[in-house]
């Protein structure tokens, strides 16, 4: 018992840490959204668009997408194998060094060092920093499973497992890059190729960074939290073998209509359509291991996190693959209706996902319950709300921009300035600040039900002390 | 089936996983790495001089590629709207490419002499001066940062691109804003621009304006020139990055030409060392044909009422 506790405070921090460096990204998101609409709310040379940008997307998909992923895996690595983490004392370290890391890179990137690579922007003394990271996550990965006391691996660690695989080769392969001091590299391929290899990459970091770590995820807290058991193994097997093997297929989506070559934005195309199949088997799973009592959805609060969780995963996975189609591609692609198809997955897959998988470990980790379900169901509603505001507004803007670019005149010139396609934007980016503030406040009820429990969990165990 | 060793043994799991991973990875990634396709190069293109470089990596600092792209898709009104498509030789000496996924500001690839080097400082400076509905940040304070020599020399080293001393001592006393402009300046221009000749034998245009005179058409002009051109000649067509209109000067020769030559000059812009009626062009004019014939008929019209014609 005395080992678990050790390696629980590990994952509380990390928890922690990860709800932390969600704050920082989400009012860096705040401040991105005023910008496009107030330019007069760019403070140089921190706090420009430009820079701000990134800080948003990495603090948010390395500090809270990564953090969380680190602590709750350990989490679920300690509970599928049945014994504490093979190295605690790593553990620790690895939970240290992740802070240090993520610091620093959001202070690089404030300070201009990027390279320019969507989600890899980081340079090149941090990417070292980040391959560490994941080489210690891997070695507790690992040796915790293989020292295991239960004979099979539950679907959950196949997913872990291959999210150490494919982001360790991912990451590595698209941060080849040539130093050209200490603070400043270039990637080490260039043009077409560099766009090729890059978007493999990015295609990919959302596939194992925002799908099977947080399927993993999923897969473990659902039956947990509604004590019914995962729907069809057999379809779990299926489900995850063509998803692994398709996600590599496909960046190219990115790149459609741009001077790669047509043959492999075709194949990529055609393998993001066929990747519908995957995804939905487990939205399916999901649905028919919750269908066997709907009511579930009502009595468990957590069971509505997961449900409205896994479904924006599957409309997620329905829209991303219409978005690669030439006719669609072109008329959305560069507009607003990517950050709005973006966020309905990072809010509403990801953080609900999270979110849920927290409320489910912090009490246990204090042998509690949570402080408040009304303030987990205003918490619900909040991030819900924001979330469908938010991506609703950027559909509406990205169809707008895309039609007015391409409008023309009876005699073939164009209707509209650049100009004035951008400023009927801006309602909608308004729209879109405020839509950011429901979530926020949604996620303040979060960390303060957290917060709220760790405390009443400190109370009763000085109580039985 | 899941009662298989590979459901039981991690390192097994983990190397059939990493085969299943690197077989799409082989087929769209590292096999085409391996063939010319994936590294084309246009005669033209030319490698970064030692400011361009430093104005890309200011370019990569400032996050420039959150708001705009740098490529051009073979589609009719993109064509249109931004100029020649975007070719797969044009981005050889690109570590990385710069194509971006955004279009918050408009596409930069073919920015490359569309603008003179006055209107980028000065938009840089400023952009809402230019257009009061720009969301682009004021970038004028990249002026106060000056470029280190021994940096952009140890850049250029690290891409093996060639370079004379001269260019680096060049670099002394310029600032990260000059940089930019000189790299805006270079986007894209290795590809040769539709020649603006060419185009000229597809505009069958009326030899005077229909609108001439027109009180509406002014009125639309107005507002079209103050959307458009105030900001190179000037509010009321005194001049200012651009030379006056109203003066009896017309490129720099003494006598003023006809409502069609005036058409055709906004229609295509202007290319430095083209020649019109005799008159040798300086550049820096972008064209306006994405306008459409009856807004350049209403623009001349306007500036006829400006020079009291
Ligand atoms: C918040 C988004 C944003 C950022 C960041 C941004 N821009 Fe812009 N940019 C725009 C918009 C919008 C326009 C169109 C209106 C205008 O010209 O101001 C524009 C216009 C331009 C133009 C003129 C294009 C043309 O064809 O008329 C250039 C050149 C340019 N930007 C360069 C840059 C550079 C270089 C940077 C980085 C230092 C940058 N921009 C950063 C939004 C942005
Ligand atoms: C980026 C600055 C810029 C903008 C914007 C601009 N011009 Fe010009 N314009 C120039 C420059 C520079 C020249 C000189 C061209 C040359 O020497 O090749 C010029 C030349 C001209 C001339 C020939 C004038 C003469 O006396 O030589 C006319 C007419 C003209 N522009 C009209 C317009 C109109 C109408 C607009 C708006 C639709 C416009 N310009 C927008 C920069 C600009
Ligand atoms: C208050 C909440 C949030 C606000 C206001 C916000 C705002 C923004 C804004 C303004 C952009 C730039 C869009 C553009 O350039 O047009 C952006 C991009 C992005 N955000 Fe957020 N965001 C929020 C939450 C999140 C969360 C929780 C995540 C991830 C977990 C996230 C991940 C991203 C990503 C990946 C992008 C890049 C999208 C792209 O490249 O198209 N955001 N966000
Ligand atoms: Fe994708």
């Amino acid at each position: 018992m005395n080992d678990y506790h050790y390696d629980n405070q590990t994952v509380k921090g990390f928890i922690l840490s990860s709800i932390f460096w969600g704050v920082v990204g989400i009012v860096v998101g705040l401040l991105l959204s005023i910008q496009m609409w107030s330019p007069s709310h760019n403070f140089p040379p921190f706090f420009t668009f430009g820079r701000l940008r990134v800080v948003h997307t990495n603090g948010l998909a390395f500090g809270l997408g990564i953090g969380a992923i680190f602590g709750i895996s350990y989490y679920i690595l300690m509970r599928l194998s049945k014994r504490p983490l093979l190295f605690p004392k790593l553990a620790r370290f690895h939970l240290h060094l992740f802070n240090a890391a993520i610091a620093l890179a959001a202070v690089s990137l404030f300070a201009g060092m990027n390279q320019s690579l969507e989600y890899a922007e980081l340079e090149w003394p941090l990417d070292i920093g980040v391959v560490i990271l994941w080489v210690i996550f891997a070695v507790n990965v690992f040796g915790t499973i293989i020292k295991r006391k239960e004979e099979q691996m539950y679907i959950s660690l196949w997913y872990i497992i291959a999210t150490v695989v494919a982001v360790a080769v991912l990451y590595i392969v698209n941060n080849l890059s040539i130093p050209a001091g200490l603070f400043k590299s270039y990637h080490l391929f260039s043009g077409v190729n560099s766009a090729n290899v890059e978007w493999w990459y990015g295609h990919n970091a959302v596939g194992f960074i925002f799908t099977t770590p947080i399927l993993a995820m999923f897969y473990y807290f659902l039956p947990k939290s509604t004590g019914m058991p995962i729907y069809s193994h057999r379809l779990s097997i299926i489900a995850f073998w063509s998803l692994v093997f398709a996600y590599l297929w496909t960046g190219a989506h990115h790149l459609v209509y741009t001077p790669l070559p047509d043959w492999i934005q075709t194949l990529a195309i055609v393998f993001t359509i066929f990747l519908i199949a995957p995804s939905w088997g487990s939205v399916v799973n999901g649905f028919y291991t919750v269908g066997a009592d709907w009511s579930k959805m009502r009595t468990n609060y957590l069971t509505k996190f997961f449900i409205w969780g896994i479904t924006f995963y599957g409309l997620q996975t329905v829209q991303g693959p219409t978005q690669s189609l030439r006719v669609v591609s072109q008329l959305i692609h560069y507009t607003d209706w990517v950050p709005g198809h973006v966020h309905m997955g990072t809010m509403g897959w990801v953080t609900m996902t999270v979110a849920a998988c927290i409320y489910y470990i912090i009490p246990k980790i204090y042998d509690t319950e949570i402080y408040s379900e009304k303030v987990a169901n205003i918490h619900f509603w909040l991030v819900l709300i924001g979330q469908l505001m938010f991506s609703i507004t950027m559909w509406i803007t990205g169809i707008q921009q895309g039609a007015l670019w391409k409008a023309v005149n009876p005699d073939g010139t164009l209707k509209y300035t650049f100009m004035e396609v951008l400023s009927k934007n801006y309602p909608y980016w308004q729209l879109r600040t405020v839509a950011g503030l429901v979530f926020t406040v949604g996620m303040l009820f979060f960390i303060y039900n957290i917060h709220m429990t760790i405390r009443k969990g400190k109370a009763l165990a000085a109580a039985k002390a | 089936m899941a009662n298989s060793a590979l459901y039981k043994n991690p390192i097994l799991f983990a190397v059939v996983t990493t085969v299943v991973v690197l077989i799409g990875t082989v087929v769209t990634m590292f096999y085409p790495m391996m063939t010319p396709e994936m590294h084309p190069k246009l005669e033209g293109l030319k490698q970064y001089t030692p400011l361009q470089l430093a104005g890309k990596d200011v370019y990569q600092q400032e996050g420039c590629v959150g708001c705009h792209t740098q490529t051009v898709r073979p589609l009719k009104t993109e064509v249109l709207r931004y100029g020649e498509y975007s070719k797969a030789g044009e981005f050889f000496y690109d570590h990385p490419f710069l194509w971006g996924s955004k279009r918050t500001g408009p596409d930069l690839a073919r920015i490359g002499g569309k603008y003179p080097d006055a209107w980028q400082y000065k938009h840089f400076e400023d952009p809402q001066s230019f257009f009061a509905e720009s969301n682009m940040p004021k970038y004028g304070w990249l002026k106060n940062n000056k470029l280190d020599p021994a940096d952009v020399e140890a850049h250029m080293k690290a891409l093996g691109f060639t370079y004379q001393p001269e260019d680096i001592a060049l670099l002394n006393g310029k600032s990260e804003l000059d940089a930019l402009v000189a790299y805006m300046q270079v986007i894209g221009t290795s590809v040769k621009k539709a020649d603006a000749g060419d185009k000229k034998k597809d505009l069958s245009v009326e030899p005077v304006n229909p609108f001439k005179g027109d009180p509406k058409a002014i009125a639309s002009g107005k507002e079209l020139y103050s959307q458009n051109c105030s900001a190179c000649h000037g509010v009321k067509g005194e001049g200012g990055i651009g030379p006056s209109l109203i003066d009896d000067e017309f490129l720099y020769v003494k006598g003023d030409l006809k409502d069609d030559d005036y058409f055709e000059l906004i229609n295509n812009g202007t290319q430095a060392g083209n020649v019109e009626e005799g008159r040798t062009m300086k550049g820096g004019m972008p064209p306006y044909a994405s306008l459409g014939r009856d807004k350049i008929w209403h623009l001349v019209s306007y500036i006829r009422s400006l020079q009291g014609k």
